[in-house]
């Protein structure tokens, strides 16, 4: 995987010596990143939240990447080969287009991101019973790692634009490291509320300081004595509250470097 | 390092008579914060102000010094204080945040300002993270156990509660008492035995009493944002300062209560992880720096 991440970076390619004239002629034949957009079952908000990158989508769209596949964004039929694909959205199993599409861009991309949390863990989705007009037969959504091999995850209700900008960075720079948590959530799957009480409560690790119940998207999370109640008729299992905890995994490295430290 | 990364390191206190009378130690975190309010280098800011129960703190926004100076003292219970960062950005509509934060708060600001996954603009709105020195938290009703229970006294009488020279400390009007720290161990969380941060290592600014006489409080300047801040605060008389004692009672007490923490917690660490039990740390085979927060 992280190879083929490098590869799709263009780093950790062996250095050679190259005239000039040549390092700026590669560099001008050098495509861009072609990158498709999947759009599952999931309502939208997530491209919405790129797309509040004001600042910098113009450049981003217009210099740094070819979107070559996308339901409203590219005038195309055919999926075309991808470097990489955001895919929004969890897949519904009954629905044939949806399983057909999914496998399709995993074949045709060299990267899957699951782009948010209904793409990640299923998030609101997985609540789904079915019995819906127009398709009742359209009951089971699940995260698209249950079907494909996902190379990446960005989970949020929706994820920020803060944190699409910086991986959005992070990728042109070829920045491994902040990368890694994603590859790391990609395994992530299976998402609840109730992760604090049985990852963080139940192991030791709850300190009270309510980074959770700030984190959740849905105000489904409280502060109670120092640990945190869900609601959970109001949990849409984003997996945000655990991914955010200070106690699920620890940057340190990287928040070092951001402040200067 | 144990005292992590930092900028300068003095001892220090407020020049305000009124917040020299009711802060904790030297009153650095009132004192900055009304000063910041005052240059407008702050619109509020997040402190575990009072709640319905004595002594059972809740996180609140404060907008004046007021506000600041009803908050001030440590508290030595949980006031989840990160989770009012949003409601401050969203229902106060403040820009410019601060907000006073154990080591453990510290960091998931700081994970959330890196990794802001689901959480939109916040993390460029903390304007001035005060950190403070802590050894370890303390359930509520562990509280009410040292003050009603081992103490005698009614939680409604107590003034002010205070850590140090090896004892846990209750005022009251017309009483100073005291039990060993010792009677505490086995009273405080254990989501503290992991931790590896004594000195707010990620803070702005991190303050706390021990490596100061009575009355004074420690200072470490750690970011360019924290040294700014406390300089002008310096510069406008509202913090006076002098150099910290580096011997036995100053920054030597320090250090060794910073690594006394950070080897208990490194052990504690192994311990869980050789019992197949996650730990978000590295154990002290992973690291090259065994005392090392990460």
């Amino acid at each position: 995987m992280l190879a083929r991440i490098k590869q799709f970076l263009g780093i950790g390619a062996k250095p050679k010596e190259v005239p000039k004239e040549e390092v700026e002629k590669v560099a001008e034949e050098k495509a861009k990143p072609r990158i498709g957009y999947v759009h599952l079952s999931g309502c939208t908000g997530d491209i919405m939240s790129l797309s509040e990158n004001y600042d910098i989508l113009a450049e981003l769209l217009t210099n740094m990447v070819d979107i070559v596949y996308g339901q409203t964004l590219a005038d195309v039929w055919e999926m075309p080969e991808m470097d990489l694909v955001l895919v929004e959205g969890s897949v519904c199993l009954q629905d044939e287009h949806s399983v057909k599409e999914l496998k399709e861009a995993r074949e045709k991309a060299g990267l899957v991101v699951a782009f948010g949390s209904c793409a990640a863990t299923g998030c609101f989705t997985r609540y789904s019973r079915g019995g819906q007009q127009a398709r009742p037969d359209h009951e089971s959504f699940v995260p698209i790692a249950d079907l494909v091999k996902v190379d990446c995850a960005i989970p949020g209700c929706p994820p920020s634009p803060e944190i699409i900008a910086k991986t959005v960075v992070a990728v042109i720079n070829g920045d491994m490291d902040y990368l890694q948590p994603m590859i790391d959530l990609a395994g992530y799957t299976e998402a609840c509320g109730c992760d604090l009480q049985y990852k963080v409560v139940n192991q030791a690790l709850c300190i009270g300081c309510g980074t959770c119940a700030m984190a959740c998207q849905t105000r489904a999370l409280t502060m109670t004595d120092g640990r945190p109640e869900l609601t959970s008729a109001r949990c849409v299992k984003c997996g945000i509250c655990y991914v955010q905890c200070p106690r699920s995994w620890w940057p340190a490295d990287r928040i070092n470097q951001d402040l200067g430290l | 390092m144990v005292l992590g990364t930092y900028k300068e390191v003095v001892t220090a206190r407020s020049t305000d008579k009124a917040i020299q009378k009711i802060a904790q130690d030297g009153g650095i975190v009132s004192a900055l914060f009304c000063y910041a309010l005052e240059e407008k280098l702050i619109d509020g800011a997040v402190v575990a102000g009072p709640g319905k129960d004595f002594w059972k703190p809740e996180p609140m926004v404060a907008q004046t010094a007021d506000e600041i100076l009803a908050a001030a003292g440590t508290k030595y219970t949980f006031s989840p204080n990160v989770l009012m960062l949003k409601k401050a950005v969203r229902q106060y509509g403040l820009e410019k945040v601060g907000t006073v934060a154990i080591p453990c708060q510290t960091m998931g600001i700081r994970k959330m300002q890196s990794y802001p996954f689901g959480v939109r603009f916040l993390a460029d709105k903390i304007a001035l993270l005060t950190g403070i020195f802590c050894m370890e938290n303390f359930p509520f009703a562990s509280l009410q156990t040292f003050i009603s229970e081992k103490m005698g006294v009614s939680p409604e009488l107590v003034e002010k509660m205070d850590i140090g020279k090896g004892k846990f400390w209750v005022y009251t009007a017309d009483d100073v008492l005291s039990i060993p720290l010792k009677e505490t161990h086995g009273y405080e969380q254990s989501g503290c035995k992991v931790c590896l941060d004594y000195v707010a290592e990620l803070s702005d600014v991190a303050t706390g009493s021990v490596g100061s006489p009575d009355g004074w409080s420690t200072v470490f300047t750690r970011t360019d944002a924290g040294e700014t801040i406390f300089k002008a605060a310096v510069e406008a008389g509202v913090i006076e300062t002098k150099a910290v004692d580096t011997g036995k009672f100053g920054l030597e007490m320090l250090t060794k209560l910073a690594t006394q923490k950070k080897e208990k917690a490194m052990k504690e660490i192994d311990r869980r992880k050789d019992m197949g039990l996650p730990v978000p740390f590295k154990a002290s085979s992973e690291k090259e720096d065994p005392l090392a927060n990460v």
